[in-house]
């Protein structure tokens, strides 16, 4: 078992699949010669020349739309997009092209493609850089969403959707390319999509946390078992899409309560889909509303402070756990309720 | 004028110019009486354009269009059956009814397929091609869009990509003078549309669309080019299409009399007389050629009627490719089957032992302790 970083984990991901399959390449803004914005393509460029690791031009759409073209006639390109903001740009060809083709041609194509894009805010890169559009992408048909929390399923994960013949939305945290994890070394590790993991059992509440909210739920977790003595489990659905509904459910069953942790803003947002899945199938197991912790609802701004204000904090889920758990557990019925978070 | 070819490319190039513009007419006609629905458009005027080009094409290069590409499919060889099967949403069409007619598709003949937004199948045409360079292959992709698509955002960004990366791409624009019901002087800048390959550093180049002995006589010698040299050029087509934007157009932005004069350089009745008049085809060939169309179309209206619509059990079909490396997909967390969670009886009973069991416990939790009570 070795300890790298997540970016690294990305990079080792992509190599071994590039190695296994002639027809894998990378394509995007600055994945070459720079070695990638956020460095996770480093070195790939210098095993695999520019054949395979391709320098673009600042044109999203055309870069996407390019992988599609390139997918459906039998490669299996790999996309990075500098930041999920640039995606916007490519949204036409992302929706109209690489999700729909295989159905509005009748399975006749497909367009095994993966788009890696990093997102997330925390570095003050303000309004047009730092945001989260998993709910975008977890809505549309014919798209997976992958959205990893560690470097172990990052690795993992990524080479189970190079392998996909489905176009995968590959999400990462532009705050997690820096953490370490230990990757088991040498492995042909493939993660299935669909498999969410329970990082921390527990009792009286079900929080769910995707991307660097799933550290943040664990970390809040730690606490309400220490302070407050409440024993949360804590989920990290790991995909979006198909999402993991079960584990879930289970859960919350077991629990009876539940609390999302997203990034991403309130309305529309990954909470409010799952908030309505639990609430539609395990409603007769809640005893309370389910509780989102999200960001804020504006543009992500600039200054540090309100930056940090905009993103959800072990704080913000400690008061949403303690909401949901208001009056009905040992050592809570003192507290001050907190609904409404 | 270019040189007529021998009998036997004659009767090719009129068969399939006489198929598009009987399908196209047949097709109104069936959207007039409510059989296709959506948008309907039609080519009729372009054929020497779509029939040019195709028939110079090797039968491994790529071909991808647009909304408009009824013909571009049958002139590639797609059964009229098929494509009028996918007018009629039919599960026997090219797309088995999931695309309709702005979605035809015929992978086995290298259509890569007709799409919806303008200017949106240029990025496409660049990822084939780049896939032909990848495994070495000498095919070429022939990317024919709008005069309107000209000034989208992916017309440069695919020109200017094509051209860096040296992708065998020809850009054959179809210049019928109008994005839509606004006319090219007031939706260009250049109305010279070959002018735009200039600042690529392609070469581009403008030809007579009316006259199918020019277009393929240039457009071969382009493919060649491309498949030779490795780089993408530019093709614009002069061309006119009789009818509306759609068949929902009322085309109060042209003239009759504009149309009229169009029609004057009808590319099948050109290509007749210079037929004609060369003697490599006689009036009973070009009799037999026009029957052949009536028939082919007035089987394939009767094919598609009789086939049945796609079955709503399919409905989610072919979304997703369910792999090995996938353990299974949520295509929708309640529909069509649903979720274990809600399935049998199990669900109430569960619920109701559960809400007994705390309605037991209910006598000895204090009010305030209640789960589940709020202010």
């Amino acid at each position: 078992m070795a300890e790298i970083r997540m970016r690294e984990a990305l990079r080792d991901a992509m190599a071994e699949e590039m190695r296994r399959d002639g027809d894998v390449f990378v394509m995007g803004e600055d994945v070459g010669v720079f070695q990638g914005a956020f460095k996770v393509t480093e070195g790939l460029l210098e095993e695999f020349g520019e054949k395979r690791v391709r320098d673009t031009p600042i044109s999203e759409n055309t870069i996407v739309g390019a992988g599609v073209g390139a997918a459906m006639a039998g490669l299996r390109p790999i996309v990075e997009l500098m930041t999920v903001n640039f995606s916007l740009l490519a949204l036409d060809q992302i929706v109209n092209h690489a999700a729909a083709i295989p159905y509005m041609f009748n399975g006749n194509a497909r367009v095994p493609m993966v788009i890696r894009m990093p997102g997330g805010g925390g570095h003050q890169l303000g309004p047009t850089h730092s945001h989260s559009f998993e709910a975008l992408y977890l809505q549309v048909p014919g798209l997976l969403v992958a959205c990893p929390s560690t470097p172990a399923d990052a690795k993992a994960l990524l080479k189970a959707a190079i392998r996909d013949e489905n176009p995968v939305i590959f999400i990462e945290h532009e705050s997690l390319y820096g953490i370490k994890g230990e990757v088991p070394e040498g492995e042909d590790r493939i993660l299935p999509f669909g498999e969410a993991v329970v990082r921390r059992e527990g009792r009286d509440v079900t929080i769910i946390g995707i991307l660097k909210m799933a550290h943040v739920a664990e970390n809040a977790a730690a606490e309400l078992e220490e302070k407050h003595g409440i024993s949360a489990e804590v989920i990290d659905p790991r995909t979006l899409r198909p999402l993991d509904l079960d584990t879930i459910l289970d859960s919350v069953r077991k629990t009876s309560r539940a609390v999302i942790v997203e990034e991403g803003w309130p309305h529309g947002g990954v909470g409010a889909n799952l908030s309505t899945l639990i609430t539609e199938q395990a409603f007769d197991w809640l005893d309370a509303p389910v509780q989102r912790v999200t960001g804020a609802d504006v543009p992500m701004p600039y200054s540090r402070r309100m930056e940090q204000a905009a993103i959800p904090h072990e704080e913000n889920v400690i008061q949403a756990v303690l909401a949901a758990t208001e009056g009905a557990l040992p050592g809570t019925a003192d507290k001050p309720g907190q609904g409404g978070n | 004028m270019a040189r007529v070819p021998d009998r036997e490319t004659c009767l090719e190039l009129l068969g399939r110019m006489c198929l598009i513009r009987r399908f196209e007419e047949e097709a109104g006609r069936q959207y007039q009486r409510a059989k296709a629905g959506g948008f309907l458009h039609l080519a009729i005027g372009e054929e020497a354009t779509i029939v040019g080009t195709t028939s110079v094409m090797r039968e491994d290069d790529y071909l991808i269009g647009t909304y408009r590409t009824h013909g571009h499919a049958l002139a590639r060889g797609t059964p009229a059956d098929a494509v009028m099967a996918e007018l009629f949403g039919k599960e026997t069409g090219t797309s088995g009814g999931r695309g309709g007619s702005m979605h035809i598709f015929d992978a086995k003949r290298r259509f890569m397929g007709g799409y919806g937004i303008v200017g949106g199948n240029l990025p496409l045409a660049a990822g084939l091609a780049l896939a032909s360079q990848y495994r070495e292959e000498d095919t070429v992709t022939v990317c024919m869009f709008g005069d309107g698509a000209s000034n989208t955002g992916n017309f440069g960004e695919t020109m200017n990509l094509a051209a860096l990366w040296k992708l065998p791409v020809v850009f054959l624009v179809e210049n019928n003078l109008y994005g839509m019901g606004t006319s090219i002087e007031r939706h260009s800048a250049v109305t010279d549309l070959s002018h735009k390959a200039e600042g690529y550093g392609i070469e581009g180049e403008r030809i007579d669309g009316m006259d199918v002995l020019e277009v393929r006589d240039r457009v071969s010698v382009h493919l060649e080019e491309v498949r030779s040299k490795g780089r993408p050029s530019l093709v614009e087509a002069f061309t006119y299409r009789y009818r509306g934007h759609s068949a929902a157009d009322p085309e109060v932005y042209r003239d009759k009399a504009e149309v009229e004069e169009w029609r004057q350089k009808d590319p099948i009745e050109n290509f007749v007389k210079v037929c004609l008049e060369d003697a490599v085809l006689g009036e009973e060939d070009i009799e037999a050629a026009k029957q052949q169309a009536d028939k082919t179309v007035e089987a394939a209206v009767q094919f598609a009627d009789n086939s049945p619509d796609p079955a709503l059990e399919s409905l989610y079909e072919e979304l997703y490719v369910v792999s090995e490396t996938m353990g299974w997909y949520a295509v929708d967390e309640r529909s069509p089957e649903p979720h274990p969670g809600e399935l049998g009886e199990e669900a109430p009973a569960a619920a109701r032992d559960l809400a007994e069991s705390v309605a037991d416990r209910e006598s000895e939790i204090e009010p305030q302790n209640r789960p589940g009570v709020r202010d």
